[in-house]
């Protein structure tokens, strides 16, 4: 059962360090929004494997309100993001950067 | 009886194990995927058949009804809100470029030619363009985006 414990906690850790990876290095906020929903499901993850392996069910509601979090602030951060849209040229279908990144590639250029 | 008990162990431990094999290998394809529709492919993999397999392992182990119950309402929660969001996300990430269409097979978003100035979707930027650009009657036009 040891063995069982450290590699559920070696996978579940891992997975977990490698969405901070991409919360750290993401190019983008979107990229953000993507690793921090990520990492909230396996950190509920990682809460039921501890209930269920130590036969422990205090912390099962807390199950119910990380899951509920992690729709809540992706779907918010995925709605500000929409509302920074602006009208486009074009066909409509590609809004561009975001203010900050276009100036930045100007001032590059 | 208690080769019941052990049967059962046996199925939620390789449940717990398979889970956080996809946990795992989440962060593997967040961390080494291009663009941000592959990461949420390789995101939402724990977020669905990672969730429903842990939940299973944990009813199995945890042997109480109100526990059984809390655990299947996460899942179902899950199962409501990961293609909702994963939907506003993908779709956001489309209209800002954060898509890689150089590796894309097919778009579908990207074939049909429309008119400038038409409205593109509900998002909230989107409800002033057509109030200022065509009235009211914008709406409805093109909102497949």
């Amino acid at each position: 059962m040891t063995l069982v414990f450290v590699l559920a906690y070696i996978m579940l850790g891992g997975g977990a360090l490698l969405a901070l990876v991409r919360l750290a290095r993401g190019p983008s906020l979107l990229d953000r929004v993507v690793a921090t929903d990520t990492l909230l499901v396996i950190i509920a993850a990682g809460l039921a494997v501890h209930a269920a392996l130590q036969r422990d069910p205090t912390l099962v509601p807390v199950l119910v309100v990380v899951s509920l979090l992690a729709f809540v602030g992706s779907v918010s951060v995925a709605r500000y993001i929409g509302g920074m849209l602006r009208r486009s040229p074009g066909d409509g279908q590609d809004a561009g950067l975001p203010a900050a990144a276009q100036q930045r590639e100007e001032a590059a250029r | 009886m208690s080769d019941l008990h052990a049967l059962a162990d046996t199925v939620a431990v390789v449940c717990l194990l398979l889970g956080s094999l996809l946990c795992l290998t989440a962060g593997l394809g967040l961390v080494r995927f291009p663009d941000v529709l592959t990461r949420m492919h390789a995101g939402t993999k724990p977020q669905v058949l990672g969730v429903l397999l842990i939940m299973v392992g944990g009813a199995i182990r945890l042997q109480g009804w109100s526990a059984t119950w809390m655990l299947l309402l996460v899942a179902v929660f899950q199962m409501m809100t990961a293609p909702v969001s994963a939907h506003m996300i993908s779709r956001v990430a489309y209209r800002r470029r954060h898509v890689r269409r150089d590796l894309l097979l097919v778009d579908e978003l990207g074939a049909g030619h429309r008119e400038a100035g038409t409205p593109h979707g509900d998002e909230p930027a989107d409800a002033a363009t057509a109030r200022g650009a065509r009235g009211p009657a914008g709406y409805g036009q093109g909102s497949l985006g």
